[in-house]
């Protein structure tokens, strides 16, 4: 029967093994579209690995999988304010990577971070910020500041594109009114809420994939990522990144081992293998965001290497924090603030 | 041998038996990787929320179900009806009506067309309805934006034949939601009518015009009843799953106003309040359960007296 | 008896059909001219290339994620499609009895809970599976998408099925043809357009999902909608229009041979 040997063909395909044999295995668990194929490549055929990638969009999706358990992966690339939680929770490999060979390469500023002070369990992968993208043909005013997406130039209205990430938005227009990250002041909050729900309307969305929209001119401005914005003005010459002086949040994604990694050997010659500059330049080369290892800037793409969005000049150094876990009722409270911006 | 051992009785517990032997594996799939985890939200709801998303186990709380229908205000701590629930389900409910009925007016006449084809060509045509979801909701959803951006096609014909003088703000607007879950659940309501309206006996429908029947009539009198089974599958198909869309919104709507999916998806994500996740979807799946039954019972009964 | 009208045609079916067909393949044709864009963009037309049929080619990542979604698809579709039929048969056209309502309830709940929800709730249920047994297959997704794809499956089949009338099974049974007869060669063939609306409803419900896919999936599992998921964040190029054009290429063989075959026995 014609339908019976169509059924056991996609039978032996799904029995297929999924990995082909290797001296050793290794399961990365990233961010999607966020690893060089190039340099997995390079790892695998240096130490005969065979390396499994697979794709998360989200911390909490992460997060809520690797509780669970039975996932099989051996390492994962959380974000600086969710390292913590893992680290709380029992998740993590204390792995060391301080006394690992490479670990001579990593940047004295991304050493003693407040997520993982020495380094005892991540190595840094990428970092970025949040900022502020304007197309310069649209508005000449200046872009520094967040009132940009929160006060907008009359030019810029029903233009402006805000990343639907709740602490991102919150903690710049915390920072505009004066408040500190995790601050329970509800006058400070009320403001918040106020201004958020008031500037809302003058948004056309809040929407992901910017760098399409300002090609195609659909967008003036937006509030996002660093990393996103150079790969804008590649396409549109007219734009530009401002750091908003009010305060804007870094980020930075860090390679972590899991507690009950399977590999735990292939995860640390993986953890070694980042830290070398010019693996680590093939990661940025990819995903286009600077990656914490001194030297790799050798290695990187000409145009990376003087791209404005990426360094972040001296006098906004200082407005730059990052974003820490709130306590659970801050939380709750700032939940329910994007609720109500939201409803 | 009991009185109630007849054979008509012996007959119809044979018939019971095979009914449950029939209704078995359908059930027992949806019962072992759909409903049975279910208990586990249902248990959720009932626990505290745990700090970094999860719940903490056996810590029992109503936290979860209070927040589906009241809310403190998070400034003053007055105690109001959920307001902002409220808000998004209305809109949710809104938007899922007018999609179930645009992709009725569209999906009956197409429906009817496939069914009048030849018959050896109705399975392609069949085909041509669901080919462009082969490509998944993702990439669908981005072209969609294409057709309907400021610079997209409609906007550039509208410009074009001066029907317009300037492009219509479509994208990110309830419309464009509107359009796009048109767009997403179509063939789900083209489908299950067309196989009701398949075996349309013709003769009925002669015979109805001999009568002097107009043909509003006969739609109405003859073709509407009988594809009547169609409609409500159709329906629910369209409905039901458009209460909970999410990527629509997000991507057609550009994600500033929310809908019960992603209000819900805040919950188990950034929110991280899964408690109160549970208890709305689960307030929102009792609703739909109730109203599916009336529904239901509803439909099927006067579906009878069309007849008449 | 003189037919001035075909009585198969109402005033502007026609129309509105054709204007849904082209509707449907709007955003089609547009997904598959940015397949061929020179460059980076999916809204931003430079130039014609067939960069991105190349790229797709060396892209073994993402041509797994595409076979894993149709492997997916195929069992699933076929594993509720069979349940379902069976499902319809015991809860159509047999009037009301005890526990009717309640098996159509169960049978249209995966429809009801909107998707996160149920993802979660299989993490944590078969997460702890994956635990115990240590078998970390397709099979929960297959297990996971089948549930979700019996009522779509189940509703045209038993829409069909209502639109029915037994008077030719009865007439078999009259005529001494045993019941699984009756079924093969009466209810079977005129059930037919049903279980095939059936089909393909379950068949693109399960090549969309994402969600429950997401938090379903075992390392390595990637399919074609998680895999774009993934790239929603950062940046979409034509390759993922390429590889649906490549997708929808193959739709349209399907198509064309399931004319010409039916062609042949017409």
């Amino acid at each position: 029967m014609r339908v019976k040997r169509l059924l056991s063909a996609v039978a032996a395909i799904a029995l297929l093994p999924a990995v082909a044999q290797a001296e050793g295995e290794l399961n990365i668990y990233n961010w999607g579209n966020y690893t060089s194929p190039e340099m997995i490549k390079k790892f695998e055929d240096t130490y005969n690995v065979k390396v499994t990638i697979t794709d998360y969009d989200s911390n909490d999706t992460a997060l809520a999988k690797v509780r669970a358990g039975g996932h099989g992966f051996d390492i994962v690339v959380p974000s600086a304010n969710y390292v913590p939680i893992w680290v709380n929770e029992g998740l993590l490999l204390e792995a060391r990577p301080d006394q690992m060979e490479n670990f001579k390469n990593v940047d004295e500023r991304w050493v003693n971070v407040p997520w993982d002070m020495g380094r005892d369990y991540t190595v840094p992968w990428q970092w970025g910020l949040t900022g502020i993208t304007v197309d310069t043909s649209v508005y000449k005013g200046d872009i520094n500041t967040s009132s940009i997406f929160l006060d907008p130039p009359a030019e810029l209205v029903g233009k402006i594109n805000v990343a639907p990430e709740m602490n991102d938005v919150l903690f710049a227009t915390i920072r505009y009114f004066g408040g500190e990250w995790c601050t329970t002041d509800k006058e400070v909050l009320k403001k918040v809420r106020d201004k958020l729900v008031e500037a809302k309307p003058k948004w056309i969305a809040m929407d992901y994939g910017t760098i399409e929209k300002f090609a195609s001119r659909d967008y003036a401005a937006a509030y996002y990522w660093n990393g996103a914005a150079m790969r804008a003005r590649e396409k549109n010459t007219d734009v530009r990144f401002g750091f908003p002086k009010e305060g804007f949040p870094f980020f930075m994604d860090s390679v972590a081992i899991l507690a009950d990694a399977k590999n735990p050997e292939n995860a640390k010659l993986f953890m070694n293998f980042i830290m070398d500059p010019e693996n680590a330049a093939m990661i940025s080369n990819f995903a286009k965001y600077s990656n914490g290892i001194k030297g790799s800037e050798a290695f990187m793409d000409p145009a990376m290497k003087d791209a404005p969005e990426l360094v972040v000049p001296s006098e906004f150094q200082e407005a730059g924090a990052f974003l820490q876990s709130c306590a659970p009722e801050v939380n709750e409270f700032y939940a329910k603030i994007w609720t109500d911006v939201n409803k | 041998m009991s009185a109630s051992d007849t054979p008509a009785r012996i007959a119809q517990r044979q018939k019971t038996r095979n009914r449950w032997l029939l209704s078995s594996p359908a059930l027992l799939i949806v019962f072992v990787a759909a409903i049975g985890p279910l208990f586990v939200m249902l248990a959720y709801s009932f626990m505290a929320k745990g700090d970094y998303g999860g719940v903490k186990p056996w810590e029992f709380s109503t936290d979860g179900w209070f927040g589906v229908f009241f809310s403190r205000d998070i400034f003053d701590d007055t105690l109001t009806i959920a307001d902002a629930n409220v808000t998004i389900f209305l809109r949710s409910l809104r938007l899922s009506l007018l999609t179930t009925l645009i992709t009725l007016a569209i999906g009956f006449p197409t429906a009817f067309f496939i069914a009048t084809r030849p018959a050896r060509m109705r399975d392609v045509w069949v085909f041509l309805i669901t080919i462009p979801f082969w490509t998944n909701i993702l990439i669908r959803t981005f072209a969609m934006q294409e057709v309907i951006r400021n610079e997209g096609i409609i906007n550039t014909v509208l410009v074009a034949t001066g029907i317009t003088s300037e492009p219509v703000q479509i994208l990110y607007t309830d419309w464009a939601i509107l359009f796009g879950m048109t767009y997403v659940y179509l063939p789900l309501m083209v489908l299950p009518l067309y196989a009701s309206m398949e075996k349309l006996d013709f003769r009925l429908v002669e015979a109805g015009y001999d009568l002097y029947a107009n043909r509003i009539q006969v739609l109405r009198r003859i073709i509407i009843p009988i594809v009547k089974p169609g409609m409500i599958a159709g329906s629910i198909l369209v409905f039901i799953p458009s209460l909970g869309a999410y990527v629509t919104p997000r991507v057609l709507g550009g994600g500033k106003n929310m809908m019960l999916g992603n209000l819900i998806e805040l919950q188990f994500g950034a929110g991280r309040n899964w408690p109160l996740g549970a208890a709305i979807s689960i307030t929102l799946m009792v609703l739909v359960m109730v109203a599916l039954l009336v529904y239901v019972r509803y439909a099927g009964r006067s579906g009878g007296q069309h007849h008449g | 008896m003189a037919r001035s009208f075909d009585v198969k045609t109402q005033p502007g079916f026609a129309l509105i059909a054709a204007f849904c067909f082209a509707a449907l393949y709007l955003p089609i044709a547009v997904l598959v001219i940015y397949a061929f864009n020179a460059g980076e963009s999916i809204a931003v037309w430079e130039g014609f290339s067939l960069r991105w049929f190349v790229t797709a080619m060396s892209n073994t990542a993402v041509q797994e994620a595409a076979l894993r979604s149709v492997v997916i698809a195929v069992f699933a579709a076929s594993i509720a499609t069979v349940a379902a039929t069976m499902a319809a048969l015991a809860t159509t056209r047999q009037g009301t009895y005890p526990g009717l309502s309640f098996k159509y309830a169960v049978l249209n709940q995966p429809l009801m809970i909107p998707e996160i929800v149920t993802a979660v709730a299989l993490l944590i249920v078969f997460s702890r599976i994956k635990v115990w047994t240590g078998y970390t297959g397709l099979g929960y997704l297959i297990a996971a998408h089948t549930a979700f794809c019996i009522p779509f499956a189940y509703l045209p089949i038993r829409a069909r099925l209502e639109s029915m009338d037994s008077a030719l099974e009865a007439a078999a049974a009259d005529l001494y043809a045993s019941p699984w007869q009756a079924f093969r060669r009466i209810t079977l063939p005129l059930l037919k357009p049903g279980i095939m609306a059936g089909f393909m409803l379950a068949f693109v419900i399960s090549l969309d999902d994402v969600v429950i896919t997401e938090f379903v999936k075992s390392g390595g599992q990637e399919t074609l909608p998680t895999y774009m998921l993934g790239q929603l964040r950062r940046v979409v190029t034509p390759e993922i229009n390429a590889i649906a054009t490549v997708f929808l290429a193959f739709s349209v063989l399907i198509v064309i041979m399931f004319f010409f075959v039916n062609r042949r026995k017409a």
